[in-house]
C-alpha cells in the first residue's frame, strides 16, 4: 500500500498504532430484573416452560386432583390435535404468514378419508393416503396464490378456509359417521384413539404421534438447509432471495408440508372423537394460532423455536383443566386463554427491547 | 494497457428501460484478470442498473453479455453465482437473525457425509462454523466474539465483513461489491479496503461502485466513468487527478479521446 500513500488525504496514519485487543465493556450491574431479561433474551423457549412450572405448581396446590396420572394424561390427550395444528402454523408463521384455513383442512380431510372408507369402500391405508395427498394439495394451493399470484397469506387463507369448509359440508353432506360405524368398517382410522398404560398414566398414540411431529420439525429447521431458509425468508424475504435461496419454491415447500401435518391431525382427530362429525374443531384454528403465540414464535417471522408451540399447547390445556377442577366456569377459562395471550407477547416485547 | 487480454467480464450494447426511463443506454463494460475496476458516477448515472445487468439482478433488454469471452444470458442472481460472479449488495443480504455461519453459507450449506447428510439432509454444522471461521480471520476480523452469534448483534462494519467474507469465499470469477464503504467508520473503511486488495493479489478481479475517490483513488486499477447511463471513458488513476474524475462524471469536462481508448 505504500505506493499509494499520497494519493489519498492522510488522516489514516494513525491507525496503525489503533487498539488490537477483543472489544471489553465494563458491565454494569443490571438488578435481578435485568439479569432476567438478559437471560431470556439468550433462551426465548423458556419464557413458554417457566409459565407452564408456574401454572402447574398453582394449579396442584389449588387443586389436589391435579396430578393425578388420569388427569395430567388426559390433558395430553386434549392438547394433542390442536398441539399438531400449531406445529403446521408454527411453520408458516415462521416464514412471517398465517394459515387460518388450518382446521378447515383438518376436518375436511377427516370427512374425506371416513366417505372413502365407509361409504366409497376403500381399503382403509388407501382413503388415508389419498387424504394425506388432499392435504397436500390444499398446501399447494395456498401456497401457489401466496407466491405465483401474490395475495398476502392472511387474505389466500382467509379465502381457502371457506372454501374448504364449505367443501367439508359438501362431502360430508353434513352427516356425522358414527363410532359404531368405523369400529365395523374401518378401525385403522381410530388408531391415534387408541390408549396405552405408560407407568400408570394413560396415553393415545395421538399424543405420541404429536411428540414425534416435533421432534422431526426441530430437527428439519435446526439442522437442515430446508428449515435454515425458513427462518431466513421469514426474517427477511429480499434479503434471502439476493443470497441465492429459490424463496417461492421453499415457501410452496411450507404450505405443501403444512397441508400435510394438517391431514395427519385430521387422521389423528377421528381417534380423539371417535366418530368424523363436520362440526368438531371449529375453535381449532385460533386455538393453533393462540398456541404458537403463547410458545414465543413471532407473528412477524424467523424468531421462535418449534418446541414452544408445543408447550404454548400444553399451556392452555394445563389451564383448562386446572381452573375445570377448581370448579371455575368455563367463561373464565377463555377469559384466562386471553390474558395469557396478552401477557405472552408483552413479556416478548420486553425481552426484545433489552438495552444492557 | 497495451496489449488486451480477453475481458472476464465483457458488456456491448446494454439496455434497460424502466417504463419510459431509460436507466441504462446501450453501455460497454470491461472487466480485466486480476485488476480491480471502479465504477463511479453521478447519483442516478445508471451504476446499479449497469452493475445489475451484469450480475444477473436485472435482464437487460438488449446487449450482449460474455464472461470469459462465452456469451451468458443470466435471468436471476442465482445463475451468476452459479456461474462464478459474487456480489455483494449494499443492502447486504443478511438475515439478522441467523448465524455469522449460517449466514455465510446460506443457499449452499455444506451437508453431513454417509447417511445423516444424504437421506436425512443433516448439515455439518461443525465444518460449516470453522470453515466461516477460517475465512473471517483470513480477512483480519477477528473482533467477531463467536461464529455463532447472530448477525443483527453485530456492528455495520462487521456485517460488511462477513458479506465481503462470503463473497470472497465462494467468488470464483468476479467479485462485485456495490458501495462497500458508504455506512462504515474510517477503520471499518480501512479494513474493507484491505479486504479488496487482499482479495485481488490471490488474482481475482473486483469490481467496485463507489463514491469516495480517496478510496477509488487508492486502490483502483483503471476507474470506468458512468454518465447519462452509458460508458463515458475509463481514466487511468494513476493519469488523471480526483478532479478530472468528478468533472468528467458531472459532465464538467468533455473525455479526452486518449482516455477513450483506455
Amino acid at each position: 500500500m505504500s505506493q499509494t500513500s499520497g494519493k489519498g488525504t492522510d488522516y489514516e496514519s494513525s491507525l496503525k498504532d489503533s487498539d488490537t485487543s477483543i472489544a471489553a465493556f465494563e458491565l454494569k450491574h443490571r438488578g435481578a430484573l435485568g439479569t432476567a431479561q438478559h437471560f431470556l433474551h439468550g433462551n426465548p423457549t423458556m419464557v413458554p416452560v417457566i409459565v407452564l412450572l408456574i401454572s402447574v405448581v398453582v394449579f396442584g396446590v389449588v387443586s389436589p386432583n391435579f396430578f393425578s396420572a388420569f388427569n395430567l394424561s388426559l390433558i395430553m390427550q386434549q392438547v394433542a390435535i390442536v398441539g399438531i395444528l400449531a406445529a403446521a402454523q408454527s411453520l408458516v408463521i415462521l416464514t412471517a404468514g398465517i394459515d387460518l384455513s388450518v382446521a378447515a383442512v383438518m376436518m375436511m380431510i377427516s370427512v374425506i378419508m371416513g366417505r372413502l372408507s365407509v361409504e366409497v369402500g376403500m381399503p382403509v391405508p388407501i382413503s388415508i393416503l389419498i387424504g394425506l395427498l388432499c392435504g397436500a394439495g390444499t398446501g399447494a394451493l395456498n401456497g401457489l396464490l401466496v407466491t405465483k399470484v401474490k395475495l398476502p397469506p392472511f387474505i389466500t387463507t382467509l379465502g381457502t378456509w371457506n372454501i374448504f369448509l364449505a367443501l367439508n359440508y359438501y362431502f360430508s353432506n353434513r352427516e356425522t359417521i358414527r363410532s359404531q360405524t368405523l369400529d365395523a368398517e374401518a378401525p385403522l382410522l381410530k388408531l391415534f384413539g387408541e390408549r396405552f398404560n405408560l407407568g400408570g398414566a394413560v396415553l393415545t398414540w395421538g399424543v405420541v404421534l404429536m411428540v414425534v411431529i416435533f421432534g422431526v420439525l426441530w430437527f428439519v429447521l435446526n439442522r437442515t438447509a430446508f428449515g435454515r431458509h425458513i427462518y431466513a425468508i421469514g426474517d427477511d424475504k429480499e434479503a434471502a432471495d439476493l443470497s441465492g435461496i429459490r424463496t417461492d419454491r421453499t415457501l410452496v415447500a411450507v404450505y405443501v408440508l403444512a397441508g400435510v401435518i394438517c391431514a395427519i391431525a385430521a387422521w389423528a382427530s377421528i381417534g380423539r372423537v371417535g366418530s368424523i362429525s363436520p362440526q368438531s374443531f371449529f375453535e381449532a384454528n385460533l386455538e393453533s394460532i393462540t398456541a404458537v403465540v403463547i410458545g414465543g414464535i413471532s407473528l412477524f417471522g424467523g424468531r421462535g423455536s418449534i418446541l414452544g408451540p408445543l408447550i404454548g399447547a400444553i399451556i392452555v390445556g394445563v389451564f383448562n383443566s386446572g381452573l375445570r377442577l377448581a370448579g371455575v366456569d368455563v367463561l373464565w377459562q377463555l377469559f384466562a386463554t386471553g390474558w395469557l395471550i396478552i401477557v405472552a407477547v408483552a413479556i416478548d416485547q420486553w425481552i426484545r427491547r433489552i438495552s444492557a | 494497457m497495451s496489449e488486451k487480454p480477453t475481458p472476464v467480464l465483457q458488456g456491448r450494447g446494454i439496455v434497460k428501460h424502466y417504463g419510459r426511463v431509460t436507466a441504462i443506454d446501450r453501455s460497454d463494460f470491461d472487466l480485466y484478470p486480476g485488476e480491480i475496476l471502479a465504477v463511479i458516477g453521478d447519483n442516478g448515472a445508471g451504476k446499479s442498473s449497469l452493475i445489475k445487468a451484469v450480475s444477473g439482478a436485472v435482464v437487460p433488454d438488449e446487449g450482449d453479455i460474455k464472461l470469459n469471452g462465452k456469451p451468458v444470458k443470466f435471468t436471476s442472481p442465482i445463475e451468476a453465482r452459479d456461474a462464478g460472479i459474487e456480489t455483494v449488495y449494499q443492502q447486504l443480504a443478511l438475515s439478522p437473525a441467523l448465524s455469522i455461519a449460517d449466514n455465510m453459507f446460506l443457499g449452499r450449506e455444506i451437508r453431513k457425509e454417509g447417511f445423516l447428510g444424504k437421506y436425512l439432509r443433516m448439515l455439518d454444522r461443525a465444518q460449516m462454523e470453522k470453515v466461516a471461521r477460517e475465512k473471517l480471520n483470513d480477512l483480519g476480523l477477528m473482533t467477531i466474539q463467536s461464529i455463532s452469534q447472530a448477525v443483527e448483534t453485530l456492528s455495520g462494519g462487521q456485517r460488511q465483513g462477513v458479506a465481503v467474507a462470503r463473497a470472497a469465499a465462494f467468488g470464483s470469477k468476479v467479485i462485485i461489491l456495490d458501495e462497500p464503504t458508504a455506512a462504515l467508520g474510517v477503520k471499518e473503511s480501512r479494513k474493507v479496503l484491505e479486504l479488496i486488495q487482499d482479495v485481488r493479489s490471490r488474482g481475482m478481479p473486483i469490481v467496485l461502485i463507489s463514491h469516495n475517490m480517496p478510496h477509488v483513488f487508492e486502490i483502483a486499477d483503471r476507474i470506468h466513468v458512468h454518465r447519462l447511463g452509458k460508458r463515458l471513458c475509463v481514466i487511468d488513476p494513476k493519469q488523471a487527478s480526483m478532479n478530472d474524475a468528478v468533472a468528467l462524471m458531472t459532465g464538467a469536462k468533455k473525455p479526452e479521446a486518449s482516455m477513450e481508448a483506455a
